[in-house]
């Protein structure tokens, strides 16, 4: 790719970039949330079109006019968020656009066997005939890969795709990722989480606010350097922080049970414990062992079979969501499913959980929108929330890690004294994490409470004060982060271990 | 670095754009079919269809006939900011058509039967309308029955219903009911003067400007309110609407109970003005409430668009008439206006299609 410049209203996202892919290497994308990662692999498949520059393969000049000349030139992508058919099976989905039919009907046989010999072949481990709707993000993420290969595809995109498998799931695609370049296929892949690039990439390139910064080989660089690079200045990788002054209890959580949306099993068993006003308590497990199904409880969008909430001395078990939202604020896991109206613009969002606050109404009826601007400029300043027009940019042009800066910023400003904060730094840069767990830990030294669910150890152990480990939904193990390691936080995440906890 | 956007980007030209490239290609087929049926009188007939009044050599005429199809075109445009708001919640208001016969029902009833002055008839009309409305909102809000479905069934209930209900104030010698004007003058909607305008076309009344306000209002109420801004978030993100704490329930029968009463209204906006009469053995719910759905999407989802879609839709549907009929047999005048109706749907898709020639055309320039 060469001089490639990309203009978007309000913003130049890819600003003359040159990257060059070798043969069979993998090759890192690194860069800020909106740097234009994302951007600048869509003109590589066609799904935009560059304003200047040329594209060329094997050095000849190619035209990528839309993703089926990329296909055709060999070239595939997996999105940040996954373009799958929800109500098609895994296969249906694999063969989508390039079936084989015999006078006009499918041959889904052969394409199964095909599909299959590649799931062999590369560990890919896919129940073809389960519907997309019921299958685990890492399931739906081998299927966007399996995809690829069966157009046999030389070119892999990659786009943030370990930003949502858990770390089992990305320890296994790295290996996918290495066999695939052993077999000369070359590899584009963009993450944020600088031990996977300096674990399977053969180089990397930086972009910064749509500039290309360099490119760098991985032996001779360490993740200081990279982030560097990427930021324009030192990055904490770790916070620090004071030991925590749990004050009075906040949240109140007895004998909890919420049933199962998959199984007739209860997703989360009578689960009970408290957290305190200035601590950070988290909880922490491996995906799909109840964590979700047990915030869908806790903030409303889901009954309770049992049990009980207690909310600031207040029962909130029964509790409507907006009226628990007074005291509760809450980012949630899958920000383009509940946090954002992606078709709303960014102010819009911004006031999304307060728009019936007097201070953004004219009398009682009519929206404010003076008020609500400021309000929105504000905390765009505050939280660095970038994007092309700035209050009036429409959400679902934004990227990734900026739309989750805005739920961000809209959660914590909110006035609350619980704050659920679900994957909170999922899909953001270093920067940008570093930025959130300061301001988590700010809220704690305010003597509000945090609940943090993740799946990320590091994050676990860096950020919590208390840790309580979830596994089958049930509360299997209170850690404190200060005296446990990551090894045993694995083995009570695994199931291996546990003690019984009391709230 | 703002680089401005130049006119033909702007989506509201671009709406427009599109309304009218379909209108064109609606008319062309139109034209195709008659040149197939008789190819002498094509070009004059499709031209009668599109003159519509201005038929008329004289300008008193035109102006008559113009409120003709002002009359008509109010209850269209309620229609049609019937499904409009309803379909900014993401609800297919397909029961309109429904409402707007209970609301007829209702109105005519009142009028016929107890001698009611027309704005308790117009209210009857609103309140019946609006609980046809609410039946379908309080199936889909709490069984979960889709409205489409349910708005089908209930568009044939109040069908019959009405049928019977005015059957008792029918004119004894036709199928249709007893002339509102003759029986209580009180009934029919005040001109206020709006009948001089128009050569003394005493059916213009001020359902006409009443309609247009109507649409102003929706417009402000959708864009412009707390209410507004919960109903099209539930639209667009229905989980995100339910995280927020919006009360999903009560906005999906709200939604409805409005639609069914703007449905009732433009019920009441026809038969309170004496234009047309009832037919009590009619097998077929009247036209006008799928018609709003052509002049909603031809109005580009926007109330004030359906101002102009709704106008032009009657227009066409009243050039219809003439049609010459020694020439064409008379269903054609429908099948032609109905294929121009038919492609008003088809705005979105223009819409997309223009984009695209215009993004690759700014590519050749670079
Ligand atoms: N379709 C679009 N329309 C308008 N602006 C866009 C569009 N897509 C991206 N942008 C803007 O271009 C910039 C780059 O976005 P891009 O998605 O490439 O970032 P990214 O590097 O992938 O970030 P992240 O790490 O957050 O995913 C952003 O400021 C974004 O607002
Ligand atoms: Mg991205």
């Amino acid at each position: 790719m060469l001089h490639i410049t990309k203009l978007f209203p309000g913003i130049v996202a890819n600003d003359d970039i040159t990257l060059q892919l070798r043969r069979g290497e993998i090759h890192a994308l690194l860069g800020e949330n909106g740097a234009g990662k994302s951007t600048l692999m869509s003109v590589l498949f066609g799904l935009y079109q560059a304003e200047k520059g040329e594209i060329r393969k094997d050095g000849k000049p190619v035209k990528i006019m839309n993703p089926n000349d990329a296909n055709d030139l060999g070239i595939g992508m997996v999105h940040q968020h996954f373009k799958l058919v929800q109500c098609f099976t895994v296969l249906e989905n694999i063969i989508l656009g390039v079936e084989t039919t015999k006078g006009g009907f499918l041959q889904k046989d052969e394409a199964k066997k095909k599909v299959m010999a590649l799931s062999d072949k590369y560990g890919l481990s896919v129940n073809p005939d389960a519907k997309i709707e019921d299958i685990t993000v890492g399931m739906q993420q081998r299927t966007e890969i399996l995809k690829m290969l069966y157009r046999d595809n030389e070119i892999l995109i990659f786009d943030e795709p370990t930003a949502v498998l858990t770390p089992q799931e990305i320890e296994e695609l790295m290996a996918i990722m290495k066999n695939l370049a052993k077999e000369g296929k070359s590899i584009l892949f963009i993450s944020h989480k600088l031990n996977e690039i300096m674990e399977v990439a053969d180089r990397c390139s930086v972009l910064r606010r749509g500039k290309y910064i360099g490119t760098v080989d991985i032996k001779d660089t360490n993740e200081q350097d990279l982030s560097r690079m990427m930021v324009g200045r030192d990055v904490k990788l770790v916070v620090d922080k004071e030991p925590a002054k749990p004050g009075k209890p906040i949240l109140q959580v007895q004998g909890m049970t919420v049933a199962s949306k998959a199984h007739s099993n209860n997703a989360v068993k009578n689960v009970s414990f408290t957290v305190r006003e200035g601590e950070i308590v988290c909880i922490a497990g491996i995906d799909g062992n109840g964590q979700t199904e047990f915030v869908y409880g806790l903030t409303g969008l889901e009954p309770l079979v049992s049990g009980s909430l207690t909310l600031c001395g207040q029962d909130i078990t029964k509790s409507s969501i907006r009226s628990r939202s007074k005291l509760l604020s809450h980012i949630p896991e899958d920000r383009h499913k509940h946090g954002l109206v992606l078709d709303y613009s960014l102010e819009y969002n911004m006031v999304l959980q307060r728009y019936y606050d007097p201070k953004f109404l004219s009398g009682g009826v009519f929206l404010n929108r003076k008020a609500i601007r400021e309000y929105s400029n504000r905390l765009i300043q505050e939280f660095d929330v970038r994007s092309g027009e700035g209050s009036v940019t429409i959400t679902r042009s934004m990227s990734g890690g900026n739309q989750q800066k805005a739920i961000i910023a809209r959660e914590i400003d909110k006035d609350h004294q619980l704050l659920v904060a679900v994957q909170p730094t999922r899909g953001l840069d270093v920067g940008a994490i570093e930025y959130i767990h300061k301001a988590l830990i700010k809220e704690r030294d305010e003597g509000k409470a945090v609940l943090l669910v993740s799946l990320e150890l590091e994050e676990v152990m860096n950020v919590s004060d208390r840790i309580l480990v979830m596994y089958e939904g049930e509360l299997v193990g209170e850690l404190d982060p200060k005296t446990t390691t990551t090894e045993e936080l694995g083995l009570y995440m695994a199931g291996a271990k546990r003690e019984e906890v009391r709230a | 670095m703002r680089e401005r956007k130049s006119f033909i980007e702007l989506p509201f030209v671009q709406s427009i754009l599109a309304a009218l490239l379909c209108i064109l290609l609606g008319l062309l087929i139109g034209f195709l079919v008659l040149l197939a049926i008789n190819p002498a009188g094509a070009g004059e007939g499709i031209m009668a269809i599109v003159k519509n009044f201005l038929t008329y050599p004289s300008v008193p005429a035109q102006l008559k006939y113009l409120g003709n199809t002002l009359v008509k075109a109010s209850p269209l445009l309620m229609c049609a900011l019937s499904i409009n708001f309803c379909y900014k919640t993401g609800l297919f208001n397909i029961g309109c058509a429904g409402q707007y016969v209970v609301g007829a029902g209702a109105c005519l009833y009142a009028a016929l039967a107890f001698k009611m002055p027309w704005i308790v008839c117009l209210l009857l009309a609103v309140v019946v309308g609006g609980l046809w409305g609410c039946a379908v909102g309080l199936l889909k809000a709490y069984a979960n029955v889709n409205e489409v479905i349910s708005g089908i069934m209930l568009n044939w209930i109040g069908l019959y219903l009405v049928n019977m209900l005015l059957s008792l104030v029918k004119d004894s010698a036709s199928p249709y009911t007893q002339k509102v004007a003759s029986v209580n003058q009180g009934a029919i909607m005040p001109s206020l003067g709006l009948s001089n305008l128009f050569s003394n076309n005493k059916y213009v009344t001020i359902a006409v400007p009443l309609a247009i306000l109507i649409a102003i209002l929706i417009w402000v109420v959708l864009n412009k309110t707390k209410f507004g801004y919960e109903v099209q978030a539930t639209g667009f993100n229905k989980e995100a609407a339910r995280y927020a704490g919006m009360n999903e329930k009560r906005n999906i029968i709200l939604t409805l109970v409005i639609g069914g009463a703007l449905a009732g209204a433009g019920a009441a906006f026809l038969y309170l003005t004496g234009y047309e009469e009832w037919s009590v053995t009619q097998s077929s719910v009247p036209a006008m409430g799928f018609n709003g759905i052509a002049a909603t999407f031809l109005g580009a989802l926007n109330p004030i668009g359906t101002i102009f879609s709704s106008f032009f839709i009657q227009h066409i549907t009243s050039g219809g008439a003439y049609l010459d009929k020694s020439v064409y047999p008379s269903q054609i005048a429908d099948l032609i206006t109905s294929i121009i109706i038919y492609l008003c749907g088809f705005v979105l898709f223009f819409k997309l299609a223009l984009n695209k020639s215009i993004s690759k055309r700014k590519e050749k320039k670079s």
